[in-house]
């Protein structure tokens, strides 16, 4: 069937940042296809210059209002690379934990507030109070929890006040771990809901072979520094960051893009399910061969269940480190820091995927350039060339506007993009 | 639950709106960040915008919350288009109220490097970084990066129930002494506590983490004292500068204490000749 469409969506929803959404179709074919991005750059990059390294994370923190656990621990690793610290195994272990409670909460505010909607046919969560009310009852719950866990551990969930370089300005006590650890074992039956719920949600049928990017295990599903990979055999160390990313402007976006094998990579939940299957935690696993998401997934709106699938398993991986924590002696809580001239690259695993600080500091340890390289902004390229697909699979079927635009919406949702991270 | 009256006096829910401009939009997050007491949030006010966690528009609001500050020409236009259309325009966050970090771009004095060292050639358009009042006139201020839940509740309150929204006078170390923290200057830590207006309840102090300044001055900021105080404690002109110039609240003490900087940079270097 020959079809015709015009779809325009001004500042997508449920999204963090400003992107537009445009598609054209005419007589079955696709004039226009295109993710915009439009959103105003911050520049973080030049702000960092002159600045002394205690600046950095405690600046490079704020380029995310989701995740800035991960942007503050991003940029602490890459200033202790610099200057040749090593975190001690407790200091490693909090801050894993404390990584966890953040992908926790932010994988369940998207899976709930931002991709749910779409699939309960309301335009968010507000009108779900009365409609499902258990619902949103079960999502403040779990989200709730992993926040309580950012405060103990963190100082705060959002722009973290005790992670500083060389470890915490202070630790939790044992008594509030304990109650964690009573309260995630408790939210599992929470995540095995949200799991029936999700089954519910029908898939788009949308496939398109992708290269997968993200931190490659080491006998551990990797979360904070370690060799990169993709899917298409490339292997590279943490320090070559730039060859993996490939970095260039575009005049669609104010963000910049990024290539490896092909014209586009995708990173997040999905990318490090398809390179580390095998490290999940068996319970995680298994969740996720139930809803036959096996590595390599090609479909993009199978991140979702990815995410899913990392909610059950860093939860119970932050059981076992909580244990673990409680059963030893601990240190003091930070050791101390001596700065000198050098550069430091850090790769850390954030909820939508990998992300990369990297700073060079002068012999007085002040920053004379610096670099960031955001998840989103390694996606925005293949969420082009999966919405150039989408659009003619929908051309070919000959879909509606209203259904090519809930289409092309659902899509660029389900890779949870922030883009105003992206632009920095 | 949700209620519709309080002391028998039925609620008006006033339509509210949420807006972003440059910014990491934690502001908002925070909102939704309110797990515990959201629904309660939600029954004393009807969300109508929300980008960010609604698909919904409308433009028909009397209370508008605005994170971010403004650096693009088109950001104004827009802010200008809100602040007609809202009975009260709330600023939200240190971006919003000051500029925040993203003001730090502005000590440079050269956007043409500031763009080059992220774009390159690439053209593209940023100015200045500016806080909301810049542009508009503001009816009422949020602090903080990011804001506290629990001020905003307070302050949405008291919106809706007609009365009127003050902050506290004092600064940071009043709340940070009330909750019998140790004080960071006896850990070795620089703090702006004594100079940043209070409300936070000492959130970073209380994590003995030194306070930024991100709430900007209290009424009556002795911040000349801090500083002597500061390099009492030999903490360096850089660390001291790096902490009054973050969030963009403390701006004119900044760009004091720059000149007084390269001044005695000077002099220094006029001795060693």
């Amino acid at each position: 069937m020959k079809i015709s469409c015009n779809v325009h969506v001004h500042h997508l929803s449920r999204v963090e940042g400003h992107g537009n959404i445009h598609i054209k179709i005419k007589g079955g074919r696709v004039m226009e296809a295109k993710w915009e991005v439009v959103e105003t750059p911050r520049f973080f990059e030049a702000m960092l210059v002159g600045k002394k390294w205690d600046n950095a994370p405690w600046i490079c923190g704020r380029i995310c209002g989701i995740c800035s656990i991960g942007h503050t621990l991003a940029s602490i690793r890459a200033v202790e690379n610099a200057f040749g610290i090593v975190p001690s195994e407790q200091t490693r272990k909090l801050r894993l934990l404390l990584k966890h409670m953040e992908t926790l909460q932010s994988h369940v505010l998207h899976l709930y507030f931002l991709a749910a909607p779409d699939f309960l046919n309301t335009g968010s969560v507000f009108p779900l109070i009365k409609s499902h009310p258990d619902v949103v009852a079960r999502a403040a719950r779990i989200k709730l929890l992993a926040n309580d866990a950012c405060d103990i551990i963190g100082g705060r969930r959002m722009h973290p006040t005790t992670t500083v370089v060389g470890g915490f300005t202070m630790l939790p006590d044992r008594c509030q771990l304990e109650t964690l650890k009573r309260r995630l074992e408790d939210v599992m039956t929470d995540l095995h809901r949200t799991a029936e719920l999700f089954r519910s949600f029908p898939v788009p049928d949308f496939v398109r072979e992708t290269e997968f990017v993200s931190l490659r295990g080491n006998g551990d599903y990797p979360f904070i520094g370690g060799d990169l990979v993709s899917t298409d055999g490339v292997h590279m160390k943490e320090h070559d960051y730039k060859k993996m990313t490939n970095e260039y402007t575009v005049d669609q976006s104010t963000a910049k893009w990024a290539r490896l094998s092909r014209d586009s990579f995708a990173v997040g939940a999905l990318a490090r399910l398809n390179n580390n299957f095998a490290f999940l935690h068996p319970a995680a696993r298994e969740l996720s061969e139930s809803f036959g998401l096996r590595p390599v997934n090609h479909n993009p709106f199978m991140n979702n269940v990815a995410q899913l699938v990392e909610c059950v398993h860093v939860t119970l991986d932050s059981i076992n480190m909580i244990s673990e924590l409680l059963d030893t002696e601990w240190d003091e809580p930070r050791q101390a820091v001596k700065h000198k001239k050098g550069t430091g690259v850090a790769a850390v695993e954030v909820p939508r995927g990998i992300l990369y600080h990297s700073y060079e500091f002068d012999r007085a340890g002040k920053i004379i350039r610096s670099d960031c390289v955001i998840p989103t902004g390694q996606n925005h390229a293949n969420i082009q060339h999966d919405l150039r697909g989408l659009a003619e699979q929908s051309a070919s079927m000959g879909r509606k506007d209203a259904e090519i635009e809930l289409l092309a919406e659902m899509l660029v949702r389900s890779y949870d993009p922030c883009i105003s991270c992206s632009v920095h | 639950m949700p209620v519709d009256s309080y002391l028998g006096v039925p609620l008006h829910r006033p339509k509210v709106a949420f807006f972003e401009f440059t910014a990491c939009e934690g502001c908002q997050l925070q909102i939704l960040n309110n797990e515990a007491t959201l629904l309660d949030f939600l029954s004393l006010v009807e969300v109508v915008t929300f980008r960010e966690a609604m698909t919904e528009r409308s433009d028909d609001y009397e209370i508008a919350f605005v994170e971010g500050s403004i650096t693009r020409a088109d950001e104004a236009k827009r802010l200008k288009d809100i602040r007609k259309k809202a009975k009260v325009l709330v600023a939200m966050g240190s971006c919003a109220c000051f500029g925040g970090v993203n003001q730090l771009k502005n000590r440079f004095n050269n956007l043409k490097w500031v763009k080059e060292q992220v774009y390159g050639t690439f053209p593209i358009e940023s100015e200045e970084a500016r806080p909301l009042e810049d542009i508009v006139p503001i009816d009422i201020k949020i602090y903080g990066c990011p804001i506290k839940k629990e001020e905003v509740e307070k302050i949405v309150t008291n919106l809706v129930l007609g009365k009127s929204v003050s902050h506290p006078k004092y600064p940071v170390c009043m709340e940070c002494m009330a909750n019998e923290n140790i004080c960071l200057y006896k850990l070795g830590e620089p703090c702006l506590g004594p100079v940043t207006r209070a409300g936070c309840d000492a959130w970073c102090p209380g994590s003995r983490f030194g306070c930024w300044g991100c709430r900007g001055p209290a009424d009556a900021a002795n911040v000349d004292q801090i500083i002597s105080i500061m390099e009492e404690h030999n903490f360096s002109a850089d660390t001291i500068l790096d902490r009054i110039e973050c969030f963009g609240g403390f701006k004119e003490f900044a760009e004091e204490l720059k000149k007084k900087n390269t001044k005695s940079k000077t002099k220094k270097k006029r001795a060693g000749k």
